[in-house]
Formats: structure tokens, C-alpha cells, sequence
């Protein structure tokens, strides 16, 4: 993951090392997160994917401070100079509100119902950005203007419940990118949208990166999502990255059997008519009181075997031979083409 | 009656006070044939399967099950009829009565309906039910808080096909799971349905499962149908533009398909469905609308392998194609209107 993406090597806009999340419940401990590494150049779109569980969110959260108290995070969040793990709350505020941003899947909890839309924009400007009041008015229309949302003028003024579930995330993004962040993280940011809306959002998305040179974040458990808009993918199962490869590489050639499993289970017409039936994952993603020496995903592995069971596959180079070098996988039995 | 559909509506109409949320939706499911219902959320689709079911009682129109009008029988005279149609809902951990075990639940047609008396029977035919959607007998004895989500949509299931329906509605039934559990529940419909040969209304979204599961589709645009026809021509050949956009907007999970494909954006939102645009109600946003769209209604017609309602598709199904402007989709979609030089869009397999 060290080799850069592009030959102009593009400026890398946070860089995540062995980030690890355990929460303390009246259960025990929950280990959410497993040793995460990975990086995002200006401009890029990384996807995370996986099922429900498999720790997504609590990555995307842990990277600028939003875990509850009950978390212990570990490892490195690196945000050009700056190291955000283990920072101030005062520090990560001022962080989330001009350098990392989030919009999430359901726009209304984020948005307050009382204000307008207008101050809302408004006020992220003038509190993170210093502007004065006219002047972040200005710039709220400019902002819902830039993210598609016709009239911008006249719907600023307008309370949150009188935007439909699309505009609302256009509104969500508009805040986010109110102070010009240099990350935007964004978890299932359409999956509550209908799909002609969200063909529109993740447009406004892909658009966002190349102009403004935004890197994103973007977590989603929808491959058609994936295959759309991401340039590189990490797979997440159980709280550790599994798999990570450019986008194109991991639907040719996925390595690990349960990126294979994850695709394979995607219907379409043609496995209806090939194969009779979609695959199936047998079995749940686990919730691990700690993480075990062996691949998490042993139990549900058609090819697992006792070295899988009793030792942690590293993440290695998998990439065919002569392409690029930034395929990896951490499996004892990676599978070759003919096993898809 | 026998060869009589297992479904059929005829101008449907279910209002809500002032919200249209159904406005003359006719359509018909022939036995055994799996009729995926689609469009975005708000366009009708569960008040028309719960209209199906009688959870609602219909504002006008009329609804036939294999033969039989049930629109306004009464509770005692629709009861023979509840056992021939069943619903499954989209989120089992609501649809599910929590203080019940697994068997009560399956078991519940079966004593309500009183198609089985004997406790011992329904016993058996509650265990047998449970085996056939691939859960093992002995979770009769379970609560539905005990069981993951893909388990508790089995559950619904076995429920829902316990009194052996010839109709079964699924409304939304994969939504709420993950990708890989939404294959296994879609393995077990497409099974189940191929045993059992039950007809079925698949309500959803999800344009992939429709792919994979239907024999037909239907369109749904603000409380009316747009468009139908089989799998085949719907997905290779759209004749609507709505269709064409919907078809467009989904994500395939293949990166270079994906991105090579040509799509449509549809401006502005789903209009309100208290006040729905005269003429045809899609034109607010429909990239090929003339003047008579916004004043004429289009009637649902019939075309070659199907029928829509639209001004601009003629007779033999030949109509604008809105995903690569200045072309035509023909039913064959293999004749390519040669005199405009805009290139087409490659069709999905
Ligand atoms: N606040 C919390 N306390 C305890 N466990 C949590 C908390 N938040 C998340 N988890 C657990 O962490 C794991 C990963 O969750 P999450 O990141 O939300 O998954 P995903 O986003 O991939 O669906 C799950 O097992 C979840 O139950
Ligand atoms: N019980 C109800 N009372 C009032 N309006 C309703 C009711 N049920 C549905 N609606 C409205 O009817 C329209 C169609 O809803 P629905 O059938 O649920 O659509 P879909 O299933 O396609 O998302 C929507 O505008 C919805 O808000
Ligand atoms: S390491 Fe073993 S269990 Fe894990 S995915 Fe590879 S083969 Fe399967
Ligand atoms: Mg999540
Ligand atoms: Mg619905």
C-alpha cells in the first residue's frame, strides 16, 4: 500500500496505521477494530466495504475523535503533520469541523429541525471559518448551489422537513464541505436514497474530488457503489482489513475468500442463468471479545484448513504477476482465478 | 375458474384523505409467475401489495384472486380466501411478535385460519415448514429476538407459505439484509417458488434481485403503472423513460460496465402524490417531454411483449431512447435508427 497509485504521486491526505478500537460493555470487551491501515491521496475515493459489523463505521469515527467513551483507540491517524489519535477534544473539534468531514446515511438526526438550512450552513462558516454574517449567507447559497439543489436562494430559507431524503443529503454535504475539507468521510451516504437520487449524489461525490481535490472516505456495503465511483477498495470482515486493491483489480481477480464470497453473492441475470443460484456466506459475521491468532474468517471459509485456524494470515502482496503492486490480501490460500 | 390468474387488478385506487397513493393500477399475475413490482419508494408499491392482502380496503377497483373478487367480501366471507395469499414483510424484527416462539408465529395461519385444529398436526406442519425454509424443526421452541435477521425473514417466510398460498407477496424482503444474506433468502424464494409453484408479487427496489427472481415487471411512477412487460424486454429493451432511467441509475457491480454505461440524470424530485402533475405524471422530469405529455394522460397500451404508457412510444413498442439522446429503443433492440449519428448506449445483457 506504500506504492504510490499515480506516476505524479499525489499528495496523500491522511494516513492510517494500525488503528485498533476495543469498547468496554457490561458484556466485556468488544474488539471492534483490528490493526487498520491505509491511506488516501487528495482527490481519491477509498471504499470500505463488508457486512454490518465488520467495524466500517467504527473506523470511519474513530478517525477524527467521534467514539464514545467507552472506546480505546490505538495506532496512528496522521492528517498531514498532525496526529489525531490521542488528541484534545478542543483539537478534534476544530479538525471535524474544517479538515475532516462526515455525512452520514440518515441526514435528518444530523440536521437540526428548528433552524433553517440557511443558518445552519451559515453557521459552520462563521464558526469555523470566521465570516462574517452576510458574508456566510452568501456562501450558503453558493454551497447548495455547488451540490445541485435548484433555487438555492429562496431553499435556504426553508426548514429541513421541507427537503425531500435526497435533498437533505445534498444539504448534509453542502455543510460538509462548507469549510473545504481536506477529507471527507462518508458512511452509506446513499444507501436511504432511491437510486435515480443516488446515481445524482454519488455524481456530485465523484465530482467533489476531482475539482476540489477532496479525498473521501466512503463506506458503503453496495458494490454497484463500489464499481461506480471508488478508485481503490479495502475490505473489511471482523475488524480487519482483508483485502485491498484498485477497484478494477479486486472485481477481476478477488483474492480472499470472502471478498469472492461478497461478490459472488451480488444477483444478476447472468448467474441466474449460469450458475441457478447466487452464492451464499454460510453463517455471521462474529463479535470477538479479542482478536484470535487465526483468519477471523475461518469458521465461514470453504478452503480453511488447521493453519487457518491457529495462525493470523498476514496482509501480503497478492497482485497477478505484472500488474500493479497494490493488491494485498491476508489469506493462507488465496484463491487463484479458476476458484472464483 | 381453474386457468383464472392467481392475481388480477383492475383499476386499483387507494387513497389516503388527499395523498393518491394508488390511482388505477390494472395488472395481472398468471399462476406460478413471479411479477417483480419496482420504482422508487413513495410510487405505491406496498399499498398496492397490502391493498392485495386486504390490510387495506381499496378506495375503487377491484382485486381478483384466482378468479374470485375479494375487494369487499367481509372478515367471515373473505376467510376462505385469507389461506390463498400471504405477505412477507421487509423487516422482520417488527414483523415478528416478539413474545411468541418461532413455532407460534409459523404456527399462527394455521389456528387462526382454523385449517388445522389439532394441535398435534399443526405441530408437524409448523416443523415441516420450518425444515422447508431451511431452519431446523427444533427452533419452534426459540423467540424471534434469539435468531439473526436472515433467520427471522426464514421464519417469516414459513409463516407465510404454512397455509400453502397460490399468491405470495413479498414486499421489500431482502432490504433490510446484508448482501450475502440477501442471497440466501433470494436462493430460498427462487427454490421454494419452484417447488411449491406459488405465484408471487415481488415488491422492490433492488433492480439486481428482480433480474435474478422475476418473470415479469412492473413500473410504478407516482401511484400508476408505466410500464410492463417480461424480464427480458423490460431490462434489454425499456420501452418508458422512466424505465430507461431507473435501468440506468442502478449501479451494476461490474467497474468497467459500470463506468462505460450512459446515464440518465432525472432532474428534481418525485412530485407529491397529493398533487400529482396533470398529463403524464412523469413529465416533470422526463428529458423528452412535449407538449402534450404535460395536458394528455397516456393510457397504459399494449406493445409488442407488453404495455406502457407513454406519448412518444408508438405502437410497435419503437420510442426515445433517453440514455443516449436522438436514439430509439425498438422491442428487438437490435434495429438502430441509423439516420441520427449519436451514438447508443451499449445494452445490459
Ligand atoms: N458503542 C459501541 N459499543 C460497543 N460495541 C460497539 C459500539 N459501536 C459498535 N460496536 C460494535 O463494533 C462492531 C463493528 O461495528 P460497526 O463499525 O458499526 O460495523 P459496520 O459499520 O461495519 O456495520 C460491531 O460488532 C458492533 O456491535
Ligand atoms: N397509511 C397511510 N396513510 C397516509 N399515507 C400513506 C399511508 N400509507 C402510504 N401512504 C403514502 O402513500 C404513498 C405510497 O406509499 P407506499 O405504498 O408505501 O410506497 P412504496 O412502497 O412504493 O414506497 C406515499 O406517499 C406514502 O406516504
Ligand atoms: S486464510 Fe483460510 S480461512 Fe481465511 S480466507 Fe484464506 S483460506 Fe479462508
Ligand atoms: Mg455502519
Ligand atoms: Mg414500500
Amino acid at each position: 500500500m506504500t506504492v504510490p497509485i499515480s506516476k505524479t504521486a499525489p499528495k496523500m491526505a491522511l494516513s492510517v496505521r494500525d488503528l485498533s478500537v476495543t469498547f468496554r460493555t457490561t458484556d466485556g470487551p468488544v474488539s471492534a477494530v483490528d490493526r487498520v491501515s491505509f491511506e488516501v491521496d487528495a482527490g481519491e475515493v477509498l471504499a470500505v466495504v463488508g457486512e454490518s459489523g465488520c467495524g466500517k463505521s467504527v473506523t470511519a469515527m474513530a478517525l477524527a475523535g467521534l467514539l464514545p467513551g467507552s472506546a480505546t483507540v490505538t495506532g496512528s491517524v496522521r492528517l498531514g503533520e498532525r496526529e489525531l489519535v490521542g488528541a484534545s477534544e478542543q483539537a478534534l473539534r476544530k479538525v471535524r469541523g474544517s479538515e475532516v468531514a462526515y455525512v452520514f446515511q440518515e441526514p435528518m438526526t444530523s440536521l437540526n429541525p428548528v433552524f433553517t438550512v440557511g443558518r445552519q450552513i451559515a453557521e459552520v462558516l462563521r464558526v469555523h471559518r470566521g465570516m462574517g454574517k452576510r458574508q456566510a449567507q452568501a456562501r450558503a447559497v453558493e454551497l447548495l448551489g455547488l451540490v445541485g439543489i435548484p433555487e438555492p436562494a429562496r431553499r435556504l430559507r426553508e426548514y429541513p422537513h421541507q427537503f425531500s431524503g435526497g435533498m437533505r443529503q445534498r444539504v448534509m454535504i453542502a455543510m460538509a464541505l462548507a469549510c473545504d475539507p481536506a477529507v471527507l468521510v462518508a458512511d452509506e451516504p446513499t444507501t436511504a436514497l432511491d437510486v435515480t437520487v443516488q446515481a445524482a449524489v454519488l455524481d456530485l461525490l465523484r465530482d467533489l474530488g476531482k475539482r476540489l481535490g477532496t479525498a473521501i472516505v466512503l463506506i458503503t456495503h453496495d458494490l454497484g457503489v463500489v464499481a461506480d465511483i471508488a478508485d481503490r477498495v479495502l475490505v473489511m470482515y471482523a475488524g480487519r482489513v482483508v483485502e485491498t486493491a484498485g477497484t478494477q483489480e479486486l472485481f477481476d481477480a478477488p483474492r480472499h475468500h470472502y471478498a469472492i464470497g461478497l461478490m459472488g453473492a451480488v444477483p444478476t441475470a447472468a448467474r441466474r442463468s449460469e450458475e441457478g443460484r447466487l452464492r451464499e456466506i454460510p453463517g455471521l459475521v462474529p463479535v470477538l471479545a479479542e482478536q484470535p491468532a487465526a483468519c477471523t474468517f475461518a469458521d465461514r471459509c470453504p478452503a480453511a484448513d488447521d493453519k487457518c485456524r491457529t495462525a493470523e494470515p498476514p496482509l501480503l502482496p497478492a497482485a497477478r504477476p505484472g500488474s500493479a503492486g497494490t493488491h494485498r490480501a491476508a489469506c493462507w490460500h488465496p484463491a487463484d482465478e479458476e476458484a472464483r | 375458474m381453474t386457468d383464472a390468474p392467481a392475481l388480477e387488478l383492475v383499476d386499483l385506487v387507494m387513497h389516503f384523505g388527499a395523498v393518491r397513493a394508488v390511482d388505477g393500477v390494472s395488472l395481472r399475475i398468471e399462476r406460478g409467475r413471479v411479477l417483480a413490482l419496482v420504482g422508487e419508494s413513495g410510487s405505491g408499491k406496498s399499498t398496492v401489495g397490502r391493498c392485495v392482502v386486504r390490510l387495506l380496503s381499496p378506495t375503487a377497483g377491484t382485486v381478483r384472486l384466482a378468479g374470485t373478487d375479494v375487494t369487499h367480501l367481509s372478515r367471515r366471507r373473505l376467510r376462505p380466501h385469507r389461506k390463498d395469499v400471504s405477505i412477507v414483510f421487509q423487516d422482520p424484527a417488527s414483523s415478528l411478535d416478539p413474545r411468541l416462539t418461532v413455532g407460534d408465529i409459523v404456527g399462527e395461519p394455521l389456528r387462526l385460519l382454523d385449517l388445522v385444529p389439532s394441535r398435534k398436526e399443526r405441530e408437524q406442519r409448523v416443523g415441516d415448514a420450518l425444515e422447508q425454509v431451511g431452519l431446523r424443526r427444533q427452533v419452534a421452541q426459540r423467540y424471534p429476538h434469539e435468531m439473526s435477521g436472515g433467520q427471522r425473514q426464514r421464519v417469516s417466510i414459513a409463516r407465510a407459505l404454512v397455509s400453502s398460498p397460490r399468491l405470495l407477496v413479498a414486499d421489500e424482503p431482502t432490504s433490510a439484509l446484508d448482501v450475502s444474506v440477501q442471497a440466501s433468502v433470494l436462493n430460498l424464494l427462487a427454490d421454494l417458488q419452484r417447488d411449491l409453484g406459488f405465484a408471487c408479487l415481488f415488491i422492490t427496489h433492488d433492480l439486481a434481485a428482480v433480474e435474478y427472481l422475476a418473470d415479469d415487471v412492473a413500473v410504478m411512477y407516482l401511484g400508476t403503472l408505466v410500464e410492463q412487460g417480461s424480464r427480458e424486454t423490460v431490462f434489454s429493451a425499456p420501452a418508458h423513460p422512466y424505465t430507461q432511467a431507473l435501468l440506468s441509475a442502478a449501479p451494476l457491480a461490474d467497474p468497467r460496465e459500470q463506468r462505460s454505461r450512459q446515464r440518465v440524470l432525472l432532474t428534481g424530485d418525485i412530485p407529491s402524490p397529493t398533487d400529482p402533475p396533470p398529463g403524464c405524471r412523469f413529465h416533470t422530469r422526463c428529458p423528452v417531454a412535449e407538449d402534450r405529455c404535460r395536458t394528455e394522460v397516456p393510457a397504459l397500451r399494449p406493445i409488442p411483449r407488453g404495455r406502457v404508457a407513454c406519448h412518444l412510444v408508438a405502437d410497435d413498442g419503437t420510442g426515445p431512447d433517453v440514455r443516449a439522446p436522438g436514439t430509439l429503443v425498438t422491442v428487438d433492440s437490435a434495429v438502430e435508427n441509423d439516420v441520427m449519428a449519436a451514438p447508443r448506449a451499449p445494452e445490459q445483457p
